[in-house]
């Protein structure tokens, strides 16, 4: 058993006055050089903002989906029905949320990742209405790396084919993701 | 490469529908920084003073401060300049909310229009694509709900969209500029959108806005939001809680109303109720707000909370902050809930929340007083309450009485004849003011109410105390962190300023304190207006996050330009006397720059002119309010000077002698 960092932002969407402030300090940070410029298409997260129906959620992108889901879902809370995917952290290829302007390519949250390391993320830093928190939370972890199951599996493969492709077989994939 | 400026405007000729985005000149910025300041120089060089508001000649400017976009906190104001239709001088209204950021976002820093589109159009900014699309389906429409429909039809959600209603298309002469929960409100530029045919501007930005010294910024900045949350913890005491905190008052939060409604006045700048605050009303009022209310809400990269969501039972949702929670209730004498249904009407018709009751309710009052008739308000409703309603929709409509009234009580009075004048009497500048008449003059608002450009009260004052502090301890603990004051003199002010004894108005303070008191609170509007930070974390209120000190250091970290506090105190002397000088060429004289004359019931005539006297002085201006020509020769505005000759105006025989003599004559 190993143990884990569970990184969170708390996010109440009741506190949000839909500033953007978040996306404003999240697109500065991950500038290179830092803070050097600001374009809120950029940021990690977004809020879903439209005061005439009160929805006010700012969400922070989580992991590229390659494929759109098969289907979609609409909430609706207390008499608010919010947009299809409003809560989804993807980028994925059914919207243009969470990409890069320019190249397209996914962006992630990483919790403003620094040398030295930041207190908290910035957009919780710079939200004054705390509608976003930080919180961490130590997790245990199970080993769900299987080796003397994998290792014969491979020995099997390197029988078949030789070590020097197997290798180069590995090498590529793990370069494709 | 340019820094927090993008350095592109967008020049739009209406009547050609040619769009074409062109360079700037970095000098300027240095010269003006941006906003108010460079929309002064655009105006001084292609609008020439015979030139009306509504001529397709007349130029409109929307333009984003010099920091719009950049990481500084409440850097959202959108700087709309042109020649106003009520005033017929150089008018800047300004709004908040998301439009300006999206614009540099969108790579410009101004979208500059000229011309008169042949049919009705809106304007769609999407990066670098620009078109001018037809917007025949949008006629009539409210300014709240042509927003909505403009991003549905262009599918961008996050598209900003300012826009006026049917107030603007029709040409109210106070018609205002609707977005999201901002408005630009004063002087009539709605109109003149209208006169050009413009229904609204969307914009879309996703490009990267550049800053110069980055580290440096964020530090300053970082420093901006740690002072801001103190600050807003640690309301000033023995304050007024409306004004206590920074933002602009706050009207959506608080509900206890009895500072408002017994010291403004009710109906047409009338009547003072004293008493009228009862434990009935506050418990009326406050369910009122609270049944209305969605939430709080902010503009673009702000902590505080100014406006609110207001939903009226059976009506659309709209936006509302400040003041004009009660101007439509206190002109028609009745209750929170009509003013808030009400003003969501208005809003969608897009008019001004100051002058549009004031108006009706002088309306009112000539049908009172016999000058006007009922056959003039025949088909009007028998309550109180639906005869605004149907007034209000006369007036934006232009339909009979409507017409006239739609130009404002000034111009009203003018055309009605029959002594209404007297009835259009809360004016300055032919501009309608809030509706405040008060006991003895006070000197310091004695000069910000004559000496304002804007002729808006809210846009000249903020840093200075509105009235002394009652003991000595108050006034030494105000001033022991008083760090934005630039002056010690000032606070010595604080200190000694009393209601009562040697140290009480009108004689104190003295007229050379006031100047430099009303110097320095106008000052820092003139640095917001150009950088398109908000007032309501600068200018506005006491000991704000934003001042002469960091300021310099702030625009620098942004722009690249180098700078202290006296070259930025230098930069303002030079916006606001352009700013001027655009109203000197259009006739404004020392003989305009008067409060409403019933504004104080006690008046002192020889202080008064002791008073506008040094304040000249103390600005640089001659005795008729003209920057002389050495201190325009400081400013590096020779120019002006020049042209001031060109016209005689250095020649002329000055206004007050002209007044005394027609005087004479009657």
């Amino acid at each position: 058993m190993g143990k884990k960092i569970v990184k969170i932002i708390k996010i109440d969407a009741n506190k949000c006055n839909g500033c953007r402030a978040c996306e404003v300090i999240c697109a500065a940070f991950h500038a290179t050089p830092k803070y050097s410029s600001v374009n809120p298409a950029r940021s990690r997260i977004q809020m879903m903002r439209d005061p005439m129906r009160d929805i006010f959620v700012p969400v922070y992108a989580g992991e590229l989906a390659k494929a759109e889901c098969m289907g979609r879902n609409v909430y609706i809370m207390d008499g608010r029905q919010y947009d299809e995917c409003s809560f989804c952290r993807s980028a994925c290829p059914s919207r243009d949320l969470f990409k890069e302007p320019d190249s397209k390519l996914p962006l992630k949250c990483d919790m403003c990742e620094d040398d030295p390391p930041q207190e908290e993320p910035l957009c919780v830093k710079w939200c004054l209405e705390d509608a976003l928190t930080y919180e961490e939370r130590e997790e245990e972890v199970e080993d769900d790396v299987k080796s003397d199951e994998m290792e014969m599996g491979i020995k099997a493969l390197v029988d078949k084919y030789g070590l020097d492709n197997v290798v180069d077989t590995m090498a590529r994939m793990s370069e494709k993701g | 490469m340019r820094y927090a400026e993008t350095g592109y405007n967008l020049e739009i000729d209406l009547t050609r529908g040619n769009i074409e985005k062109v360079e700037t000149d970095p000098r300027d910025t240095e010269l003006y920084l941006g906003g108010l300041g460079t929309n002064a120089k655009i105006i001084w060089d292609r609008v020439p003073p015979e030139t009306d508001a509504f001529a397709p000649e007349n130029v409109l400017i929307f333009s984003a401060g010099l920091l719009c976009g950049t990481p500084a906190t409440s850097a959202n104001r959108t700087i709309v300049t042109s020649i106003s239709p009520q005033t017929k001088l150089f008018q800047y209204s300004m709004m908040g909310g998301f439009w300006a950021p999206e614009l540099k976002l969108a790579g410009y820093d101004k979208v500059i229009m000229r011309g008169k589109a042949p049919n009705l159009v809106y304007i769609w900014i999407n990066n670098d694509k620009v078109e001018i699309r037809d917007a025949s389906h949008l006629q009539g429409k409210g300014a709240v709900e042509t927003q909505e429909l403009i991003k549905a039809e262009l599918n961008e959600p996050k598209a900003q969209v300012a826009a006026i209603g049917l107030a603007g298309e029709n040409r109210v002469f106070f018609a205002s500029i609707e977005q999201a929960r901002a408005s630009c409100s004063r002087g009539g530029l709605g109109a003149v959108m209208g006169s050009k045919n413009v229904k609204a501007i969307a914009v879309r930005g996703t490009k990267d806005l550049y800053i110069a010294k980055p580290a440096e910024l964020i530090g300053l900045i970082n420093e901006v939001l740690e002072y801001t949350k103190w600050r807003n913890e640690h309301p000033i005491p023995n304050y007024m809680p409306i004004l206590a905190s920074l933002g602009s008052p706050q009207e959506m939060k608080h509900d206890d109303e009895k500072w408002h409604t017994e010291n403004f006045s009710w109906g047409n700048s009338r009547t003072r109720r004293r008493g009228f605050w009862n434990q009935d009303i506050a418990e009326d009022w406050k369910k009122t707000m609270e049944t209305m209310q969605g939430r709080l809400i902010s503009c673009f990269n702000c902590p505080n909370k100014c406006g609110a969501t207001l939903t009226p039972p059976g009506q659309p949702t709209y936006m509302m902050k400040c003041f004009t929670k009660l101007t439509y209730t206190m002109a028609a004498f009745s209750d929170l809930a009509f003013g808030l249904s009400i003003a969501q009407r208005a809003t969608e018709y897009g008019i001004d929340g100051y002058s549009g009751p004031q108006v009706m309710a002088f309306g009112f009052e000539l049908l009172e007083a016999g000058i006007l008739s009922d056959a003039d308000f025949a088909g009007m409703p028998e309550d109180n309450d639906g005869k605004f309603y149907w007034l209000l929709d006369r007036i934006v409509r232009r339909e009979g009485i409507g017409d006239i009234l739609a130009d404002g009580t000034y111009w009203a009075a003018e055309r009605i004849g029959k002594g209404a004048q007297a009835f259009a009497h809360n004016n300055i500048r032919k501009h309608e003011q809030l509706p405040l008449k008060l006991g003895t003059m006070d000197p310091i608002y004695y000069l910000l109410y004559c000496c304002n450009e804007k002729a808006t009260v809210t846009q000249i004052e903020g840093n200075f105390p509105q009235a002394p502090f009652r003991t000595q301890e108050e006034k030494d603990a105000f001033v022991s962190d008083w760090f934005q004051c630039p002056s010690e003199r000032i606070k010595e002010v604080v200190q000694k300023w009393s209601f009562k004894g040697e140290f009480a108005g009108p004689y104190y303070p003295t007229p050379e304190m006031c100047s430099e008191i009303v110097d320095w609170q106008e000052r820092m509007h003139y640095v917001d207006d150009c950088v398109g930070i908000c007032a309501g974390m600068s200018a506005f209120p006491l000991k704000p996050p934003y001042h002469l000190f960091n300021y310099p250091k702030i625009i620098s970290a942004a722009s690249g330009i180098e700078m202290d506090t006296d070259e930025l105190v230098k930069i303002t002397k030079r916006v606001r006397n352009l700013v001027r000088a655009n109203n000197i060429i259009r006739g404004l004289r020392r003989v305009d720059e008067v409060p409403p004359e019933d504004h104080w019931n006690k008046r002192f005539p020889e202080l008064e002119k002791e008073l506008l006297d040094t304040y000249y002085k103390y600005k640089g201006w001659n005795n008729d309010g003209v920057p002389t020509k050495e201190f325009l020769h400081e400013l590096n505005l020779d120019y002006v000077a020049e042209d001031f000759e060109k016209r005689g105006i250095y020649s002329e025989t000055p206004s007050y002698e002209l007044a005394a003599q027609k005087e004479k004559e009657v």
